[in-house]
C-alpha cells in the first residue's frame, strides 16, 4: 500500500460515513432531538466553542489531579510491596478487590463522603480509584523487574539498600511503570467522567455533565458536541502521554542511533 | 606462579540447591595470586556457581570458602555485559567506585581512565544501546578493573562475541592483567579458549561438577603471536579435551 493511499484511506471511509449519516438525517427527516445531523452537530460545537474548552478543561484538571495523587500514593505503595514480600501480599486483595469494582457502584458513596457542598472531590476520588490499580502494578512490575546480574554486582560492592533503590530499582522501573501510567491516565479520564456523571456535577460542570444536561432538555446536537469534544480531550491526552513516553524512554536507553 | 600467596580457595565445597539437587561438588579449588586459571568443563557442570562461591555471592552448603580479598577487590565479569542501559558508558564504569563512596568527580575520572586502558576512549558518554557487543564487553570489563581488584572472576566473558572479537579481546585481556596481575579465574566451555588464557586449565566433571583432572600451560603470557599453531598449544588442548572426554564418558 503506497503513503498517500494509507493516509487517504481511513479519512475516505470516514467522510463517506458523516456524509450517509448527513444524506440520511436529510432524506428521512429524522428529528434533531432523536439524532442530529454532523452539520448540526459541528454548529452545535462551533456555537458553544468557549463553553466546551471551559469543560474540557475541568474534566482534564479532575483526571490529571486524581493522576497525581495516585501517581504519589500508587508509587509508594509499589515501593512498600517491592520492599517486601508481606507487604505486597497484604495489598494484594485491596488492590484486587480496587481492580474488579465496577466504579459506578461507588460512586453513591463517594458522593456522601464528599459532602453535598464538594461533588468535585467525588469525581476526583473516583478517577484516583479506577486509576490507581495499572500504575500500582506498572510500578510494581517495574520494580521487580531487575536484572538478577545487575542485583549481583550490586551485592558484589556492598551497595547498601538505599543505593539498591535509588540506582538500581527505581531506574530499572521506568519502562513498565510509563507502561502502566499510560493506561491508568486514560482510566483517569473514564474515572472523571463516571463520576462527572454519578455526581450530579453541581460543582464540576465538566463535559461528561455537559452531555448529561443537554441530553436531558433533548439538545442532541449539543450532546454530541460535547461528545466530541471529550473524544478529542481523550485523544490528545493519549498522544501527549505517547510523546511523553517516547522522550523518556529515549532518555533512558539512550538513542541507538545518535553517537553522542 | 607455584607456592604463591593464595588469594581464594575452595575447600571440599558443596553446594545444593532446593529444585536442582546437587549443583557442585565436593570440589576442591586453590587460585593463588597473580595467576589466570580456567575453568572448563561442560554446561550444567557448577562452573558458574563455583564462581559466585569465590566471589562471595552465595554460601557453599557444605565445605568452606577461603577469599583473601576484601571487600571491592573482587571483581565480577558475567556473559553478557550487564551494563545498567540507563547510564552512560562511564557512569556504568564508575558505579562500583561511587557504591563504595568515591566522590563523583573522582570517580568519573577513574572511570574515564579504565575505559581508555580497554580501548573505548571516546565512548564515555555513549549508552549501552550505542555499544557493539564487542564494546559493551569492553566496558565491562572496564568496570571490572576500575577498582584495581586482586581478584578478577570471569563468567564465560566472550562466549556471546564473533570469533575475531573474542580473540582480540582474548589479547588484550592478557596485556591488562600483565600490567597489574590480578588473579583470574576464566569460566569458559571452549578448551582452546582456556589454554589461550590460563596457565593452568581445571577440567570439571559433568554436573555435580567435581574435578576431572588439571593441564599445565608452560608459555609466556601475554601469548606470543602465532601461540594457537605452536605444538604446546595444541598438546594442552588435546590434553585437556582428553581429560573432558573421560569425565564425559564416566558420567
Amino acid at each position: 500500500m503506497s503513503r498517500p493511499v494509507a493516509v487517504a484511506a481511513p479519512i475516505l471511509f470516514v467522510a463517506l460515513l458523516l456524509g450517509g449519516w448527513e444524506a440520511a438525517c436529510r432524506l428521512l427527516a429524522v428529528p434533531t432531538y432523536f439524532l442530529p445531523a454532523p452539520s448540526q452537530i459541528a454548529l452545535a460545537f462551533a456555537s458553544s466553542g468557549g463553553l466546551l474548552v471551559l469543560a474540557a478543561w475541568r474534566t482534564l484538571s479532575t483526571a490529571l489531579t486524581a493522576f497525581a495523587i495516585v501517581f504519589v500514593l500508587a508509587g509508594l505503595a509499589a515501593l512498600g510491596a517491592a520492599a517486601s514480600r508481606t507487604v505486597e501480599r497484604s495489598f494484594r486483595p485491596i488492590a484486587i478487590v480496587l481492580q474488579v469494582t465496577p466504579i459506578v457502584a461507588l460512586a453513591p458513596l463517594f458522593v456522601v463522603w464528599a459532602g453535598i457542598d464538594h461533588p468535585d472531590r467525588a469525581v476526583v476520588a473516583l478517577a484516583a480509584v479506577v486509576a490507581f490499580f495499572p500504575i500500582y502494578s506498572g510500578a510494581l512490575a517495574g520494580l521487580q523487574a531487575v536484572d538478577p546480574e545487575l542485583e549481583r554486582l550490586f551485592d558484589l560492592y556492598g551497595a547498601s539498600g538505599w543505593q539498591r533503590l535509588t540506582r538500581l530499582r527505581v531506574p530499572s522501573a521506568v519502562p513498565h511503570a510509563l507502561e502502566g501510567m499510560k493506561v491508568g491516565l486514560g482510566l483517569a479520564l473514564v474515572g472523571a467522567v463516571i463520576g462527572e456523571m454519578s455526581a450530579g456535577g453541581g460543582g464540576t460542570e465538566g463535559l461528561a455533565w455537559r452531555i448529561l444536561e443537554a441530553s436531558h432538555r433533548l439538545q442532541m446536537a449539543k450532546s454530541f458536541a460535547a461528545l466530541v469534544a471529550l473524544t478529542m480531550l481523550g485523544g490528545a491526552l493519549y498522544v501527549g502521554f505517547q510523546a511523553l513516553e517516547r522522550a523518556t524512554l529515549a532518555w533512558w536507553r539512550g538513542h541507538p542511533d545518535a553517537r553522542r | 606462579m607455584a607456592g604463591g600467596d593464595v588469594a581464594a580457595a575452595l575447600n571440599a565445597v558443596e553446594v545444593d540447591y532446593p529444585a536442582r539437587g546437587r549443583a557442585l561438588g565436593p570440589f576442591d579449588f586453590r587460585l593463588e595470586s597473580g595467576e589466570i586459571v580456567a575453568l572448563v568443563g561442560p554446561s550444567g557442570c557448577g562452573k558458574s556457581t563455583a564462581l559466585r562461591l569465590l566471589a562471595g555471592l552465595e554460601p557453599p552448603t557444605a565445605g568452606a570458602v577461603q577469599r583473601a580479598a576484601g571487600r571491592g577487590e573482587t571483581a565480577v565479569v558475567f556473559q553478557s555485559p550487564t551494563l545498567a542501559p540507563w547510564l552512560s558508558a562511564a557512569a556504568n564504569v564508575a558505579l562500583p567506585l561511587e557504591l563504595a563512596g568515591a566522590g563523583r568527580a573522582s570517580a568519573r575520572a577513574q572511570a574515564n581512565a579504565a575505559l581508555r586502558s580497554v580501548g573505548l576512549a571516546g565512548a564515555e558518554r555513549a549508552r549501552p544501546a550505542q555499544l557493539s557487543g564487542g564494546m559493551a564487553m569492553r566496558a565491562s570489563l572496564a568496570r571490572a578493573l576500575v577498582t584495581d581488584p586482586k581478584v578478577m572472576l570471569l563468567d564465560e566473558p566472550f562466549a556471546a562475541l564473533d570469533e575475531i572479537t573474542r580473540r582480540q579481546l582474548a589479547d588484550d585481556l592478557l596485556a591488562l592483567w600483565a600490567e597489574r596481575r590480578p588473579a583470574i579465574v576464566f569460566v569458559t566451555h571452549n578448551v582452546e579458549e582456556a589454554v589461550y588464557m590460563a596457565g593452568r586449565v581445571v577440567v570439571m566433571t559433568p554436573g555435580p561438577g567435581r574435578l576431572a583432572g588439571e593441564v599445565r600451560v608452560e608459555a609466556p603470557s601475554p601469548r606470543p603471536t602465532g601461540f594457537r599453531t605452536t605444538q604446546g598449544f595444541r598438546d594442552a588442548a588435546e590434553q585437556a579435551s582428553d581429560l573432558l572426554r573421560q569425565a564425559m564418558g564416566a558420567a
